[in-house]
């Protein structure tokens, strides 16, 4: 009976586990159906340019003239280059300028005329986020240089408008868009989507599950048996990985399908690397629930390593635009270098030479933290 | 060891923190004996199980299962020890069968025992039912169904049937008095309803912070009770007040 491995009891509690997971009805949704609604909603907002909307406040500080009359910038542009609303009423806008474009997406600028107060109301609200000021022969912008979005209208109407002279449009014949395969923002985000799945699926299915598992006393009953405990944990690991497989090859399949994505690599590199990134989120999941049987606790626990990750690791956005300073601790994050490694195999074409030392450093990972997790791990 | 004796617990001592919970305690349970641990909650029952079981290791004294100690023996005895805990849950989304399946594996056993079990403890009906969709009594049978899947020499029962109605407690001692007539299986039964361990147990040991207040069959017990008791026969109850001066479930 003393044998190292026991086939009955790994296949029992194998197969135990996963009909616990697979008759949980939100397993379908949460691990299959919403990973692909987020990439298509993520997808289709990043490749097909829709109308970009963006309000302004106007605050007119000369006195008033006859519209057509006036020629310095601001007045001159909004009278003569844009749609005037002339049934508008308190809240609509009043002038509206847009900028056809076909290759970058058409910008529609809405202008609200405004006093200092009721633009600083709609401010602090999000509903615009730049206000311009008419003063004698010059405008001025008034916007947070810290948010992006502000800055970026900013740019697009100093463009359009300038600061006491009226510009011409320029023309955009010389951008030509990245659409080509491995470029796109789709290409980007579907490799991040799979391991951000795969690291949020072992720490809240395995961390999770032996918190809630020990918290009901199952673990204590399971280890008052003939059990290996061994075999408990790589039961739910296979689990886990098997169930993380089947929800990667379904947005897989669909970003292949939809979106066209390839793979522009190695498959088996990729496998390997799939492999590797769920080992060590496994090993770290198991480090994380060795301890604690209170739920709560799990919970602030699995945050504590899951949200530093989601954020930093670049799966929406890429990490390159924080602090240089912290570059270094990032690319070195278990999620970064799953990552980085399934992106450079999808985009760029990546063989075992370029994954093999990301993947070592996983399987490191999962091995140095399943071991240390093993050893300060409480059964009752 | 005698060698009918099939547990042994010698100058047992075991303490948390600041609370001492077992203070010294000895006992010997003989083969196919049925003994309860009666007590007030706090009483060390719980504590002096769980150092049987091996999942707490006395801060001194030694406890001995068929003459052997846990240690290096783990396997072996988890082999011949059958145990329910006090609440434990197993996993709602499994049926039944899949559960005395699950740990009837652990012990090499197949799908005659798990029939043999769900016969048992008389959940037929419900055997393709999922454990989330079981009553409470129905639950703790289940629970008692896996203690005795292994058809254990040693069965260990810490409070079977504490929150249960007095159906659903009734039907549990039916349980347990048919495995007493048809097995040779020593049970260790904690409890603090005076008239479960009257009902169930050949030997009564009572428990009080920490300690062995008194101990015997009942109709010891009963004789030890040192007042008349007027239109009425005297209980475990009278006992323990007179031993303690409260009621066990104050």
């Amino acid at each position: 009976m003393n044998r190292l491995f026991r086939f009955n009891q790994l296949w029992q509690l194998t197969s135990a586990l996963f009909r616990e997971i697979i008759r949980e009805p939100g397993v379908l949704f949460w691990g299959i159906l919403f990973p692909i609604l987020m990439s298509l909603g993520l997808g289709l907002a990043f490749t097909k340019k829709a109308d970009t909307v963006r309000k302004i406040a106007v605050i007119n500080e000369q006195p008033e003239q006859n519209s057509s009359s006036d020629t310095t910038a601001l007045p001159y542009f909004l009278n003569t280059r844009c749609e005037k609303n002339l049934t508008a009423e308190k809240g609509d806008w009043r002038w509206k300028h847009v900028i056809k474009d076909e290759k970058l997406g058409n910008s529609v600028f809405l202008f609200y005329p405004l006093k200092w107060d009721d633009a600083m109301k709609l401010l602090k609200r999000g509903t615009i986020n730049v206000l311009l000021i008419n003063r004698a022969n010059t405008v001025e912008y008034h916007f947070d240089p810290m948010n992006p979005d502000a800055e970026l209208t900013y740019l697009k109407l100093s463009n359009l408008i300038g600061i006491g002279e009226l510009l011409p449009v320029k023309s955009n014949s010389e951008i030509k868009p990245l659409t080509v395969t491995g470029t796109r923002y789709i290409d980007f985000l579907v490799p991040g989507l799979i391991t951000m799945g795969v690291m949020m699926s072992c720490m809240w299915g395995i961390s999770y599950g032996i918190i809630e598992k020990r918290s009901k006393k199952l673990l204590r009953r399971l280890v008052a048996t003939p059990m290996k405990k061994s075999h408990f944990l790589i039961a739910l690991i296979t689990v886990r990985i098997t169930m993380n497989f089947i929800e990667s090859l379904v947005l897989l399949l669909f970003a292949l399908i939809t979106f066209k994505i390839s793979i522009q690599g190695d498959l088996s590199a990729l496998i390997l690397m799939f492999l590797a990134g769920n080992i060590a989120f496994a090993g770290i999941a198991v480090f994380v629930s060795s301890h604690t049987s209170n739920t709560e606790v799990g919970n602030g626990l699995i945050n504590f390593v899951v949200f530093p990750m989601m954020i930093l690791s670049g799966i929406f956005f890429s990490y390159q635009n924080f602090p240089d300073w912290s570059l270094h601790v990032i690319s070195n994050l278990p999620l970064t270098i799953m990552t980085d490694g399934m992106r450079s195999i999808f985009n760029e074409g990546a063989g075992y030479n370029e994954v093999a030392r990301p993947v070592m450093i996983l399987l490191a990972t999962g091995a140095l933290f399943f071991s240390a997790g093993l050893k300060i791990f409480k059964w009752h | 060891m005698s060698s009918e004796n099939v547990i042994e617990v010698k100058n047992v001592w075991k303490s948390f923190k600041t609370v001492q919970a077992v203070k010294g305690i000895d006992l010997k349970i003989p083969k196919g004996q049925f003994v309860g641990l009666l007590g007030p909650n706090g009483a060390g029952k719980t504590t002096l199980v769980e150092m049987i079981e091996g999942i707490q290791k006395p801060d001194k004294g030694e406890i001995t299962i068929l003459g052997k100690t846990w240690k290096g023996n783990e396997d072996e005895l988890h082999n011949i020890i059958g145990l329910s805990l006090q609440e434990t849950r197993f996993i709602d989304k499994l049926r039944v069968s899949e559960t005395l399946k699950l740990f009837a594996g652990f012990f090499n056993l197949g799908e005659k025992r798990v029939n043999e079990i769900i016969n048992i403890i008389g959940l037929d009906e419900k055997k393709k039912s999922f454990v989330v969709n079981l009553s409470g009594g129905q639950r703790q049978r289940l629970a008692i169904g896996i203690a005795l899947i292994n058809n254990p020499a040693i069965l260990l029962l810490d409070e079977p049937t504490t929150g249960l109605d007095p159906n659903a407690r009734r039907e549990i001692w039916e349980i347990l008095r048919s495995l007493k007539e048809k097995s040779e299986t020593s049970m260790i039964l904690t409890t603090h309803y005076m008239e479960e361990a009257e009902n169930l147990c050949d030997y009564i040991i009572i428990m009080d912070k920490g300690v062995i207040l008194k101990e015997g069959t009942l109709e010891q017990l009963l004789e030890d009770v040192p007042y008349r008791v007027e239109h009425r026969y005297k209980t475990l109850d009278d006992l323990f007040v007179s031993l303690t001066g409260r009621k066990i479930d104050e």
